[in-house]
């Protein structure tokens, strides 16, 4: 494999990876390291353990599951967005509602719940379309705060129309009324939606399009001024996570039974997806899983403290996002050459050991 | 009639909207800040009267003497440390951190002063209100909240326009690298608008105190979305726009009450959408601000 651009942020040892590359030496690349296959296994032995989870342990740790793996769908799908397009959004609960909401109507047209969820999903991505249209040209704070008001708007038009429950909500029509079932059903859709979702996102990085979307993340206008179709690579990303967090409103009108828009439409799932994310590491696959994890450990153990959860979380997370921007995976992954995804590129120079070059602090 | 009656409570309330709307559009202008706590901040200024109030006894109407320098005192510290460490970062983060911010002090007030609503008493001026002709009713305190919108407002731009610190500001704003070449400490000035911005928005939430009931989760719910609709609608750049942005958001919620009361919200924020589609840098906006 010989010299390609050097992608600087990726190499250990940029300085003299690119040193080598510009005196013409030849540079090596890699994708996988030795820890990506460990978890490459890691990943096949969690998924078949969660998978058959429901036959082993009680409902109880399933349901809690499931509120697990809907908040790592969803910040997932806003780091996606976020740490990658660049794209700050406080309204992604517009398409989580709209996603349940989706989930009902179907319901109400006899079909079963379940085989709603990918409906719900592709019409939120229609949805995400139809909004893109509309914010394609707004950045920053601007956009963000718009797809606020996307989100009200979506919520204040369901309010209205009587035969979805109005604004006192309604409970979900066709789920089997027989508990363990449905318990172990809800798991089972939850767990596949966050395989899904995840690899999604994980082939979606490693694509030509991840290619650009790490660009963008790097160097917005180094990535356009070297011909990278910035904007349209925008609009898959912004599709993409409209349907994420769509699957996740049906689960979670499926988990909750019920609905009712506020809640639905809550702007508590974005303070949810943004402290994960940030929390975690913004702009990497891993940081949402490692948020998630923080999250619901704080969630789990200070839930009966109210509010000051939440004022804890905000907190934390503005310290992260000021001191440590790339959150605690960030930490990890400098200091110990860590990636378990195999997104990025490796570089060093040819006839090296690479050790030099990957791994350990910079 | 009924249309012509709601669209003088509409501009009424664009007073309202439009003092909101200022601080917001001036952080925005300056250092490219758009603060998600706006909202937030309001609703901590109408505890605070409230809080002024009932310790010193002033009258309500009066309590922005006190609340008003404690905001522009807190707005210019909080801008030299916390929000000055987020921009030195880039401008995402202080998205994020007043995301955090807004979060933290909504629950923090949920926290000290429960979800219940409360509501600033200025007694009779509540009701006080003259008619013109037989249909339109104008009460004295909505009068007064936009005359006191139009007096900030005026002399804002009065400020920028023609004090020492106003031309630090524009200066900051237009080219913040030529102004410091120039010696001008940029997080000085910065600090000063975000005092100026902190006085405005301390000003608007005792204003809508006054106007109807509060709780600690108005702020995120209404108030920021009301004054970045109003600044969108205006276009960035002009007071005299904040102003119009925020009385067409006013009567476009009245227009929409009219035809039913559940959709005076919506017909606001479809208003909102629509100028952002026809014409995304504001409709007194200048082109590039967009």
């Amino acid at each position: 494999m010989s010299a390609v651009e050097p992608a600087e942020h990726q190499a250990a040892n940029v300085s003299q990876v690119a040193e080598a590359a510009r005196s013409g030496m030849p540079v090596e690349v890699t994708r996988s390291r030795g820890s990506t296959i460990w978890t490459a296994i890691a990943v096949i032995v969690i998924v078949a353990v969660l998978f058959d989870l429901p036959r082993i342990v009680y409902s109880g740790t399933t349901n809690l599951l499931v509120d697990f793996f809907f908040l790592l769908i969803i910040s997932s799908m806003w780091n996606l967005l976020a740490g990658y397009a660049g794209l700050v959004s406080v309204g992604q609960q517009a398409f989580i509602g709209l996603g349940a909401y989706f989930v009902l109507i179907a319901a109400n047209h006899g079909t079963s719940p379940f085989m709603a969820i990918p409906i719900a999903t592709a019409a939120c991505a229609v949805a995400g379309l139809v909004v893109w249209w509309l914010v394609s040209r707004l950045r920053s704070g601007y956009f963000a705060i718009t797809m606020w008001a996307v989100a009200s708007v979506c919520e204040l038009i369901i309010i209205q129309i009587s035969s979805l429950g109005g604004g006192t909500g309604t409970a979900l029509p066709g789920l089997t009324s027989n508990p363990t079932y449905l318990d172990a059903y809800t798991y089972w859709a939850t767990v596949v939606v966050a395989v899904v979702g995840l690899a999604g996102i994980y082939f979606l990085l490693r694509s030509p399009l991840g290619l650009v979307l790490t660009a963008i993340r790097d160097n917005e206008t180094g990535a356009r001024s070297t011909g990278s179709r910035v904007a349209r690579t925008r609009l898959v990303v912004f599709v993409v996570s409209a349907a994420g967090c769509g699957a996740a409103g049906a689960l979670y009108i499926i988990s909750q039974q019920f609905v009712v828009p506020p809640a639905a439409f809550s702007v508590s799932f974005s303070a949810e997806m943004i402290f994960i994310t940030i929390i975690g590491g913004i702009g990497t696959i891993e940081g949402p899983i490692i948020g998630t994890i923080i999250f619901f450990t704080l969630q789990q153990t200070l839930s009966h403290y109210g509010v000051w959860y939440w004022i804890i979380l905000g907190i934390i997370a503005m310290a992260v996002a000021i001191w440590a921007p790339r959150g605690i995976w960030g930490l990890v992954s400098e200091n110990f050459g860590v990636r378990l995804f195999p997104v990025g590129y490796y570089l060093w120079p040819a006839g090296e050991s690479p050790r030099r070059f990957i791994g350990g602090k910079r | 009639m009924v249309w012509v009656s709601a669209i003088v409570q509409g501009i009424l309330v664009g007073g309202l909207f439009a003092l909101f709307a200022c601080g917001l559009s001036l952080m925005f202008g300056v250092m490219n800040v758009i603060n998600l706590a706006h909202g937030d901040l309001a609703v901590i200024a109408a505890y605070l009267a409230l809080g002024a109030v009932t310790v010193t006894h002033v009258p309500a109407i009066w309590s922005f003497v006190i609340v008003v320098p404690i905001f522009a005192g807190g707005g210019y510290l909080l801008q030299r440390t916390l929000l000055q460490a987020a921009l030195n970062r880039s401008v995402l983060t202080t998205l994020l951190v007043t995301f955090g911010l807004s979060v933290v002090i909504e629950n923090g007030l949920q926290q000290f002063f429960s979800a219940n609503s409360r509501a600033l008493n200025i007694g009779n001026l509540i009701t006080e209100s003259f008619s013109i002709g037989s249909q339109i009713t104008i009460a004295y305190l909505d009068l007064g909240i936009l005359v006191v919108a139009v007096v900030v407002l005026l002399g804002l731009q009065f400020f920028l326009s023609s004090s020492r610190h106003g031309r630090l500001i524009r200066a900051v704003a237009d080219d913040r690298e030529a102004a410091q070449i120039a010696g001008v400490s940029y997080r000085h000035v910065f600090g000063i608008a975000a005092a100026i911005a902190f006085g405005t928005v301390a000003l608007a939430g005792i204003a809508f105190g006054m106007y109807q009931q509060f709780d600690p989760t108005i702020g995120t719910d209404q108030l920021l979305l009301f004054a970045f609709e109003a600044v969108v609608v205006g276009g960035l750049g002009s007071l005299w726009g904040t102003l119009a942005g925020g009385v067409l958001l006013g009567v476009a919620q009245q227009l929409g009450a009219v035809y039913n009361a559940a959709d005076q919200m919506l017909a606001g924020q479809l208003f909102f959408l629509l100028v952002l589609l026809i014409r995304p840098s504001g409709i007194f906006g200048r082109k590039e601000t967009a």
